[in-house]
């Protein structure tokens, strides 16, 4: 666009205005406004980002690439890596979403196409009561209910399964208890607002293709999902992020351990849980430079995510459109 | 929608949020340096001349450090301040939170379950007095085993901890325990996921009586366990072990009582099996030398004395040596001096074990030595 055309364009617009110059300064304002408390996002973002990067240095400079490959975590010795916490954290929050992903989408399916309304309402409501529940009862639910319930029960049945997933003495407390908590913790969170997606889908697309003789399944896959798309990964994310920093459910119940182990019933951690086991008593500098190089590798994981999510989104949009 | 200038914006936003970043940027140091500022409004204090009859005492003080101790210091609070109206906020933030916000003097005295070392005191200008005992208890969960059936010897006790001991029937075991029926089953290991004194005491025992665990592992408020499960706080490793059958974990004395977890006995030092009790805690802390331990620098760890249990520490309190605020000085001195002797009854009730009074006289010496308000000794009666 060139400048004179902008001019243009800006001129038209004034006068446009001009019949309320009153109206026309309020509105400039609240343009500052919002524009200053986005700002501040990224500001706040961005010094973060330098804080913990300031704060980790000393862990940074001593142990290098070395601390994201290796799985010592000896306060003893001060040697610090990061390895079964990040695996820990990426494991713990794939089980999470593998169980919650299609359960929340099939109660939001249900909720906005299938209930009657008055059902759809009282779950509705149910689920939204479910993500107000802070998250230590999840944990401590988790540790007293659940934890000898999946000992006594679950996990002797998956004993049965062949693969080193599922090996081990049932323990109640591991990685596998700690995903299906978080689970069920994120369920709540991607319901509602999977909820919310679907229902905005126009109905006059729905009814249209259900009059050309599409199931409701078909109806749901080509028409609900493909046009609440955005929505529907906006709302994967919200619960990725609070599965992948839950802090005090999964301390509960992962069993702290800084061993790497393909089994699943194993005690394991997450870079969110060691966080809350160490940083209390953290009294050297470098124990709390690694604790918060921890918490700059989960920044920048999450970061990464997002950042394949949005190429991924890209790509699909892409698609679609030819 | 097309702006003038996108710029103008942009910049214009930085600058009205430039004060939120003012205020980010110098938070930290405020917050250094608001506890000197605040200092000298002390209630009582600014400006009124002084009255030379009656001594000035603080009607409230502030700590701050352990939560092992956290429960007692609250009851002895709540019952001395019934009688004298002393205000006491204790915040358990624990031990290592508690060290650091006495060197910034955030707070009037830490507390800490790891003892300072003398050299660290003087630098930080720190004095240290053990307050109360802590014991650390292993507990087990095997079928058929009650409460102070199962013996145990440190060598087994470490072995069982560095992985090489890996079920219950194990011949060392069944070596020291002729008579107790040891299922073969596997040994599930628990400690505190969490940083703490008591792992810390825990760990500086084996280190002491079991030169592999000093080699591989080490003592420490958290170390690199070989083998287990880690459970968060006291609360959390006493659910571990209550929950998984064949499990053994350490606890608190005080929290192994409450819970009514079953203890085992130990081998002491004299070699000789002991039950954990309040009796043979303060054994431990009645033989051990404190005559010649510099700050108070003193582990109860595996103390001689055929009634001593061998896995225990002292709880600290850690205050300023030049203090600035006597009447601050007198209310401390006043309020620990009475925990140590009208408290003691109390400990016992919640569990605590109180300090010997060999131990009390020496510490009252030391007060009166070492700390000074003002560059003078305090005078507290």
């Amino acid at each position: 666009m060139t400048p004179r055309r902008l001019a243009d364009l800006w001129k038209a617009q004034t006068s446009f205005r001009k019949s309320s110059a009153f109206h026309r300064h309020v509105d400039r304002a609240f343009r500052y406004l919002t524009l200053a408390c986005a700002a501040t996002t990224l500001l706040l973002v961005g010094a973060i980002l330098w804080n913990l990067i300031e704060h980790a240095w000393p862990s940074i400079t001593k142990f290098g690439l070395g601390f994201v490959t290796s799985s010592q975590w000896n306060p003893v010795k001060s040697q610090y890596g990061a390895a079964s916490s990040i695996y820990g954290t990426l494991v713990s929050t794939a089980i999470a979403l593998i169980l919650a992903l299609p359960i929340s989408l099939a109660i939001a399916l249900f909720l906005t196409s299938y209930a009657p309304p008055w059902l759809a309402k009282i779950v509705g409501t149910c689920v939204e009561l479910l993500a107000a529940i802070p998250s230590i009862i999840y944990g401590m639910w988790g540790l007293f209910v659940f934890a000898p319930y999946m000992q006594k029960t679950v996990q002797p049945m998956l004993a049965k399964l062949p693969g080193p997933l599922f090996d081990g003495a049932p323990l109640g407390v591991g990685m596998l208890t700690a995903g299906i908590i978080l689970a069920l913790m994120i369920l709540p969170f991607l319901t509602a607002v999977m909820r919310d997606v679907f229902a905005m889908t126009p109905p006059v697309l729905m009814e249209s293709a259900a009059g050309m003789g599409s199931t409701s399944w078909e109806v749901t896959r080509k028409i609900s999902i493909p046009y609440g798309l955005r929505g529907l990964i906006g709302a994967t994310f919200l619960g990725l992020g609070r599965a992948i920093g839950e802090t005090m459910a999964v301390t509960f119940v992962i069993g702290n351990s800084h061993r790497i182990s393909t089994s699943l019933f194993a005690p394991g951690n997450t870079i969110a849980s060691t966080l809350a086991n160490e940083f209390n008593e953290a009294d050297s500098p470098l124990l709390e430079a690694a604790l918060i190089e921890l918490g700059l590798i989960l920044f920048v994981i999450t970061l990464i995510i997002q950042i394949l999510a949005h190429l991924w989104l890209k790509n699909l949009q892409k698609r679609q459109a030819r | 929608m097309q702006n003038k200038n996108p710029y103008f914006f942009l910049i214009l936003s930085i600058i009205i949020t430039v004060p939120f970043w003012v205020a980010f940027a110098c938070g930290d140091k405020k917050s250094e340096d608001k506890p000197a500022a605040e200092k000298p409004a002390d209630p009582g204090k600014p400006g009124a001349p002084e009255a030379p009859a009656e001594l000035k005492v603080a009607s409230s003080l502030t700590g701050a450090g352990a939560t092992f101790p956290f429960p007692l210091y609250s009851k002895w609070a709540d019952a001395y301040g019934k009688d004298t109206g002393l205000k006491l906020n204790y915040q358990a933030i624990g031990s290592g939170g508690g060290v650091a916000q006495i060197k910034k003097k955030t707070v009037d005295f830490g507390a800490s379950d790891e003892p300072m070392k003398p050299e660290d005191l003087q630098k930080e200008g720190l004095f240290q007095f053990p307050m109360a005992i802590g014991g650390v208890v292993p507990v087990i969960n095997v079928e058929g085993i009650a409460d102070g059936a199962l013996k145990l010897s440190p060598a087994v006790l470490c072995g069982i901890y560095l992985g090489d001991i890996k079920k219950w029937d194990h011949e060392e075991l069944r070596k020291l325990n002729e008579g107790v029926n040891l299922p073969a089953k596997d040994i599930a290991v628990v400690y505190r996921s969490d940083g703490s004194g008591t792992t810390w005491i825990f760990t500086d025992y084996l280190s002491r009586v079991c030169p592999a665990w000093k080699d591989k592992v080490g003592a420490g408020k958290s170390v690199q366990w070989p083998v287990g499960m880690g459970g968060k706080g006291n609360p959390g490793v006493a659910a571990y072990v209550k929950q998984t059958a064949g499990s053994i974990g350490y606890v608190e004395f005080a929290y192994a009582l409450q819970n009514q977890l079953p203890a085992a006995q130990l081998a002491n030092k004299d070699g000789q099996y002991v039950k954990p009790s309040i009796e043979s805690f303060m054994a431990a802390a009645k033989h051990a030398d404190w005559e010649n331990a510099p700050g108070f620098f003193m582990v109860l760890n595996d103390q001689p004395g055929a009634e001593t249990w061998p896995i225990a520490g002292a709880t600290f309190i850690l205050m300023h040596r030049e203090q600035k605020d006597e009447a601050k000085v007198r209310a401390m001195f006043r309020f620990f001096d009475w925990c140590y002797r009208s408290g003691a009854a109390m400990a016992k009730e919640l569990h605590y074990v109180p300090m010997p009074e060999n131990v009390i006289e020496l510490v009252a010496k030391k007060w009166a030595s070492e700390i000074t308000a003002n560059g003078k000794p305090v005078a507290l009666k």
